[in-house]
């Protein structure tokens, strides 16, 4: 079992968004999380990344062994988790390059493999850059400094990319994607999927799960998943909207 | 009304900031904090015009140094105090300190060569404390080891002067190089340019004095640490550095003094004369005594630099990284006289806490074809307020002039406050001037996201502040690129962990 939420709870500034919320994600599965807004799909991420702004007031996390809760955001990571982020901040004065060698032999250092010195680097980086057709110059520049929403969020999967981490958590990654950048997303999503690794692919809107197509379906609402399913309930989401699902589930308490 | 009366308090707004102010605001290490004990002697606290002929005295000056010291002083009292930089102190009481204090030894009268006294053995731990190699077996740097008042020991001269290079204390240039001394003492910073400059005139304590002879290049980096020790006292060291036609040299500086409760002041005055093809890169790393986290018993840094680019082809570059200090005034500036001269300043200013800087450059474009460079990187951090006030001022004869001026502020946390008072005056229409400002931050967001790539917060740290003065920090002698950028960690980490 890769992930495990048992009950999870949490707040931010007293006020409560996640309200027991259960999810089990095993390596190889992509599962889809959709939700209207203010459901809490945006906190499940932050609180699963680590970000302090958010309190846990009840329920466990278990992450491929470890409990999650007792680790600080870059522990997370090295272990192998990833956020690509809502709205991907910039880092100016420091290099694309820079910033990803230091995380990748941080990782690696956790793996217990050797670091990978500029020229080494540069070869592993090259065929992701293809992948997700960056610009040649991608490595000197500033961290998303002048990058596009959409170039920014492309970054932030070919850090996924070269980072190959365990549990992918993908945030809203769609908002604000054109076609084609969505195409590239999606695609360099698709070629990250294996039998070692997981993504929980958050989102409002069913047009990424098109591409990606997902294994199991969360509909989120309210701090909690009232109802799961297989990618059927996509199209269900279609017929009903959200609006529909959560009578249903109303109804049926 | 006091200072911390005026200066506001701002309100956290909401949580975004609290993890990096509260990773900030732990207990800085300064290492350099300790303070020696050993005997001193150290006059009474006060300023008249007995202690400037005390002074003169005590370092047995001849008649025309005590007369420069008295004729500064003396205009000294007509000035005031200027407070129109952008910073908060309260008005000094020169009464309240005393202008000399010295380790006793054997013949520390200032007269005698200090390479052959003994060395007050807790003065000289303390320098081993600090890094500084005062036995001359550390190959590549001459040091010159100024403690409170006087150098206590200035290491390779033997060896420097058979090449003819002058490196010693300024106490002795005035004893040994008198002719020298007074070509150049007061040309480049009069007695009269400013409040501090007329103060530190008149009660120098000591420094150095460089001179390099004609197409000579030296062949080590000269270096001068000033440690402040004695409590209430002010340091007025007094540098001079002269570099003949065709010569070339590296001057570095560094500084530090111990905590203290109450403020300690420096008052310094450095002069360089840079000749016709000549060279001078002088590194200064200043890490004063911030004081605590109000800032209280810090360093009051009150230092006029200035060189003049006197031969055709001169050129001079000044390289800082300012990290401590409660408040800092100093604008290393040079006057491009000599035609095809070049002046180059490139800055790293950190402030943290409650620290104040007011600092910058003034590039004065007088010969032809005269070109300068000033990038200055500003981090502002806690509730400091770090401003750059630069000035590039381009006179009629300056036909064909040049300056490139890049100043970059960044700003962490969201109480700090970054400042930018750039002055361009023209005065000749063959000039070319550009000028870039950017602004940037490291917020909450930033540090996040390195944390989710798996880096720590004090690598992040790092690697965000030294990716922003990559640019000025790779312009520092080597071992002093490597202490400033370590400097800068540290001034920003606090006890992480």
């Amino acid at each position: 079992m890769l992930l495990k939420v048992e009950n999870l709870q949490a707040k931010i500034d007293e006020k409560q968004i996640l309200k027991g919320l259960n999810l089990e994600v095993r390596a190889g599965e992509v599962h889809a999380i959709m939700g209207p807004n203010g459901a809490g799909k945006s906190t499940l991420a932050s609180v699963l990344a680590g970000r302090d702004d958010y309190e846990v007031t009840a329920g466990t996390v278990d992450f491929d062994g470890e409990d999650l809760l007792e680790l600080a955001p870059d522990e997370r990571a090295r272990k192998g988790l990833f956020l690509a982020f809502q709205y991907p901040v910039e880092i100016p004065g420091v290099s694309n390059k820079l910033f990803m060698q230091t995380a990748l032999n941080g990782i690696r250092a956790e793996q217990d493999l050797p670091p990978l010195d500029m020229f080494d680097f540069d070869e592993y980086a090259k065929d992701k850059i293809e992948l997700l057709n960056m610009r040649d110059d991608l490595l000197e520049r500033s961290v998303n400094v002048g990058f596009s929403g959409g170039e920014k969020k492309r970054n932030d999967i070919f850090q996924m990319a070269l980072l190959a981490p365990k549990l992918c958590i993908l945030d809203e990654t769609d908002s604000g994607l054109d076609i084609d950048a969505l195409g590239l997303v999606a695609n360099g999503i698709n070629t990250l999927r294996s039998p070692d690794r997981g993504f929980i692919v958050v989102t409002h809107y069913q047009r990424l799960l098109n591409y990606i197509k997902p294994d199991y379906v969360h509909v989120l609402y309210n701090g909690q998943i009232i109802k799961s399913g297989g990618f059927e309930l996509v199209h269900e989401l279609e017929e009903f909207g959200y609006d529909g699902i959560v009578q249903q589930h109303e109804q049926a308490q | 009304m006091t200072d911390s009366a005026q200066i506001t308090e701002l309100n956290s707004a909401g949580t975004q900031y609290q993890e990096i102010d509260s990773l900030l605001s732990k207990n800085k290490n300064y290492k350099e904090g300790f303070f020696t004990t050993t005997t001193v002697e150290t006059f009474a606290k006060g300023l008249d015009e007995a202690t400037v002929r005390a002074i003169s005295a005590k370092k047995n000056e001849p008649e025309w140094m005590l007369d420069f010291r008295l004729k500064a002083f003396n205009h000294w009292l007509t000035l005031e105090e200027p407070h129109w930089a952008k910073m908060l102190y309260v008005p000094l009481d020169y009464q309240e300190y005393s202008y000399y204090s010295a380790p006793e030894c054997s013949a520390c009268d200032g007269s005698a060569d200090s390479a052959e006294n003994e060395i007050d053995p807790e003065v000289a731990k303390a320098f081993a404390e600090l890094g500084v190699p005062l036995t001359g077996e550390d190959s590549n740097v001459a040091v010159d080891a100024i403690f409170d008042s006087i150098s206590v020991s200035t290491t390779k001269r033997e060896d420097l002067l058979e090449l003819g290079i002058i490196f010693c204390s300024f106490s002795e240039a005035v004893h040994d190089y008198p002719e020298l001394v007074q070509k150049y003492m007061g040309t480049v910073v009069p007695y009269h340019d400013n409040f501090f400059a007329a103060l530190n005139s008149a009660v120098a304590s000591d420094g150095t004095f460089v001179y390099i002879p004609e197409n000579v290049r030296c062949p080590l980096d000269l270096s001068t640490y000033f440690r402040i020790n004695e409590a209430k006292t002010g340091q007025f060291e007094r540098t001079i550095v002269v570099a003949d036609k065709g010569s070339y040299v590296s001057y570095l500086e560094g500084c530090s003094a111990p905590a203290r409760d109450t403020y300690q002041l420096h008052a310094a005055v450095v002069e360089v004369v840079v000749l016709e093809d000549a060279e001078v890169k002088y590194s200064t790393v200043q890490n004063w005594y911030p004081g605590d986290d109000d800032c209280q018993g810090g360093i009051l840094n009150f230092v006029t630099k200035r060189g003049l680019c006197e031969g055709k082809n001169s050129k001079l570059s000044w390289t800082q990284a300012e990290t401590g200090s409660a408040i800092t005034w100093k604008y290393p500036s040079c006057i491009l006289k000599g035609d095809n001269s070049i002046g180059e300043f490139y800055s790293v200013a950190l402030t943290n806490r409650r620290q104040q800087a007011d600092t910058g450059t003034k590039m004065i474009h007088i010969g032809k074809n005269t070109s300068s460079t000033i990038i200055a990187k500003g981090l502002s951090a806690g509730r400091s307020e770090n401003t750059y006030r630069g000035l590039v001022r381009i006179l009629p004869s300056a036909e064909g002039a040049r300056n490139f001026t890049q100043c970059d502020s960044m700003l962490i946390g969201n109480q700090c406050g970054a400042h930018t008072f750039p002055y361009i005056e023209v005065e000749n229409a063959t000039a070319q001037v550009e000028h870039e400002a950017t602004t940037s931050r490291i917020g909450d967001d930033q540090l996040f996201y390195c944390k989710q790539r798996g880096i720590s917060e004090q690598n992040a740290i790092s690697m965000i502040v030294n990716g922003f003065c990559k640019d000025v920090l790779s312009e520092l002698p080597l071992e002093f690129a490597q202490e400033a950028e370590e400097l800068l960690s540290l001034s920003l980490e606090g006890s992480v962990g």
